[in-house]
């Protein structure tokens, strides 16, 4: 009986002496590993391992080690705001990623401003994130942005004059998606012949499918993550539909490619990232993943990348005193004058202004790369 | 367009129809509320997938190992769930509380086991061929699994009709008191019918999967509350009111993206299910002295 104390007390003195050994500085993770989102989360999570890997292989950050701390926040706005408040509160990270959807986003990053923690989105492409508040950031180019350069350029090669339009109506993704496909198209002038919603979970689409391709439209508007997205472009072809698709973020993963396989032809897409591209950046980067996880890498465990990268640019520039209060703002200040030029291309942060019109947080400022689907893969469209 | 739209209907409504018909011989039969419907569903669209991508099944192979699955799920569910409450007499609620816990495990299983990700058949595994004739265009598939829903449900109606095992079903959904006194085996009977009504699940789960190219581990959740609905429309445990309310809620639902618009779709065809209901609360089949099955 008398041995346990003394072996608590190693136990305690050996955790002490690894932790003050390494300095390391703590950065939470929250994407959804689990459930439908998990599609996005799990190639996140690869990107940023592989950065993490690099970065502390090259001997981390001014001497410091990073540690990241990955939870899970399977896609659901609920447990995004537990997993916040854990790695903040209890974790004590000096900053976060995540969460994977932008619905999510909507939800916990105010529990991130509130406690003055940089909340840093890889994946957040819906209008409004940022607006939250100056401790949001993310480098995932929103869809206000992009859609309207794909329809552009998918509008001059195809000659298409009037579309249909097919959203999600129960997701804050795809139905900022669907506001700014509204916008976009508008601007251009090009009618659209109906409009169709679906909801999550849904499986059968050969309703609205079969309506679109009575209203005699030239292509369709697709505002969908692939998980709904997959099934409409093959049940589209089923039913004798072969008009483009012209997809937001969601439809922007090579997933594309497994749901739809041999109906994914003809879908465009924008994205500030390629497996196309040819700049020695991506290509490291696609090579380092390749040989990692046996598997090619995606837009969003690139945007991953990047984003570990242009964090620890920022903390390169800063000292960090060991005072957790601090240092979380001191982080916050460096980072919005941080650029980085990665597997995405040349990257710097722009200021947005949220309702009221007082500055708020940061959204990237990224050219996008515009692609269609043949044979399998994308293409890319100048 | 209607003609399309009215093909999509019968397809939809048949993979409806067959779904309820298990859930209500399971209600209709064993009176328990079998809220696992649903994952039984879903586990016999990942027994067909799984069968296709591992063992390399032909389709129809697969929808027979998808059927032996979920047929030896009924068989579990029954003797690991049902029976020992039965004996205990448990009230209603207990069996249908226990399986909600059993379809959040089957779920969570099959998760951990295939992952969270949207899954498809292979495209090479499907017939590819369409066929069209005025505007309508059918693929093969679609008629085929149309044809095996009616062939399933012809099948039971007769069987439930026709034959001695029929006729003792119906016996016992009347009564099992009477049934046992003259002779059914009264357990054996509540066990085959769990196992009769997973497989009918099963199938089911595999039609829809290769009707809409997706499997995923929730994907029995949206499908038991159609399920629930329909079973209800019907008329609690009736067989004929399982099949007429599957049809319905296809028709329905169809009809209201067609004519109404994609976002009423759920809320046109549960207001019409609501407003059935408010007319005749015992649902289309019900009687004030049920006879069921």
């Amino acid at each position: 009986m008398k041995l346990k104390p003394i072996i608590c007390g190693a136990l305690v003195a050996v955790g002490y002496l690894t932790s003050s050994a390494t300095a390391q500085i703590k950065i939470g993770v929250a994407e959804a590993l689990t459930g439908n989102a998990a599609q996005y989360g799990l190639p996140i999570r690869k990107g940023f391992e592989l950065a993490i890997g690099e970065i502390n292989g090259a001997g981390g950050v001014n001497g410091k080690k990073i540690e990241l701390i990955i939870e899970d926040e399977q896609g659901k706005k609920e447990e995004a705001i537990n997993v916040f408040r854990k790695l903040i509160f209890q974790d004590k990270v000096l900053m976060l990623f995540g969460p994977t959807l932008s619905n999510s986003a909507q939800a916990s990053d105010p529990v991130a401003q509130g406690a003055k923690v940089v909340v840093f989105g890889t994946s957040n492409t819906a209008d409004g994130i940022t607006s939250i508040g100056n401790y949001v950031f993310r480098n995932s180019v929103t869809e206000a942005d992009i859609l309207p350069v794909t329809l552009k350029v998918a509008a001059k090669s195809t000659g298409l004059k009037r579309v249909a339009v097919i959203y999600g109506n129960d997701d804050i993704f795809t139905k900022s998606g669907y506001d700014n496909f509204t916008k976009a198209l508008q601007a251009l002038n090009i009618p659209v012949t109906t409009t169709e919603t679906f909801a999550k979970g849904d499986v059968d689409f050969k309703p609205q499918l079969t309506k679109i391709k009575a209203s005699n439209a030239d292509a369709i508007v697709l505002s969908a993550l692939v998980a709904e997205g997959g099934p409409i472009m093959v049940q589209a072809r089923q039913l004798g539909v072969m008009l483009p698709f012209i997809g937001g973020n969601g439809m922007n993963s090579p997933r594309v490619f497994e749901l739809a396989k041999d109906n994914s032809d003809n879908l465009w897409v924008g994205s500030p990232w390629s497996v196309e591209n040819p700049a020695g950046e991506n290509k490291r980067f696609i090579g380092a993943f390749q040989k990692a996880h046996n598997a090619a890498p995606d837009q969003f465990a690139a945007q991953a990348y990047d984003a570990m990268y242009i964090v620890a640019q920022a903390l390169k520039k800063v000292k960090l005193t060991g005072k957790l209060e601090a240092d979380r703002s001191t982080l916050r200040d460096a980072l919005p004058a941080t650029q980085w030029s990665g597997a995405t291309g040349p990257f710097k942060f722009r200021q947005v202004v949220d309702k009221e019109g007082k500055p708020a947080g940061y959204d990237a400022v990224q050219t996008a790369i515009v692609m269609s689907t043949k044979g399998n893969q994308y293409v890319i469209q100048k | 367009m209607f003609a399309q739209q009215l093909v999509n209907a019968i397809s939809l409504g048949g993979v409806y129809a067959l779904f309820a018909l298990g859930f209500t011989l399971v209600f209709g039969v064993l009176n328990v509320v079998n809220l696992a419907h649903g994952a039984i569903f879903m586990l016999g669209a990942y027994a067909a997938l799984q069968s296709v991508l591992l063992l390399k099944l032909p389709l129809l192979a697969a929808l027979l190992f998808a059927m032996l699955v979920t047929a030896i799920a009924g068989w579990f569910l029954d003797r690991l769930i049902f029976a020992p409450l039965r004996v205990r007499q448990a009230p209603h609620l207990a069996p249908m509380i226990a399986t909600i816990g059993l379809a959040i495990a089957l779920n969570s299983t099959i998760q951990g086991l295939f992952g969270a990700e949207n899954l498809r058949f292979p495209a090479e595994t499907l017939p590819a061929d369409a066929l069209s004739f005025a505007a309508i265009r059918i693929t093969q598939l679609e008629i085929q699994i149309i044809l095996l829903a009616f062939a399933l449900m012809a099948v039971l109606l007769w069987g439930l009709k026709q034959t001695r095992v029929g006729w003792a079903l119906r016996g016992l959904a009347e009564s099992p008191k009477a049934a046992a006194l003259l002779g059914v085996n009264v357990e054996g009977f509540f066990r085959a019918t769990a196992v009769l009504a997973s497989l009918l699940g099963g199938v089911a789960g595999v039609l829809i999967a290769l009707y809409s190219n997706s499997v995923f581990p929730s994907m029995g959740q949206p499908m038991l509350h159609k399920g629930i609905a329909v079973v209800i429309l019907g008329g609690m445990g009736d067989v004929r009111g399982a099949l007429l309310g599957g049809f319905f809620l296809g028709f329905a639902e169809v009809f209201s993206v067609a004519y109404i618009g994609s976002t009423m779709r759920d809320a046109v065809a549960f207001g019409l299910l609501f407003a059935i209901l408010l007319l005749r609360p015992q649902g289309l089949f019900g009687q004030a002295a049920q006879r069921r099955a």
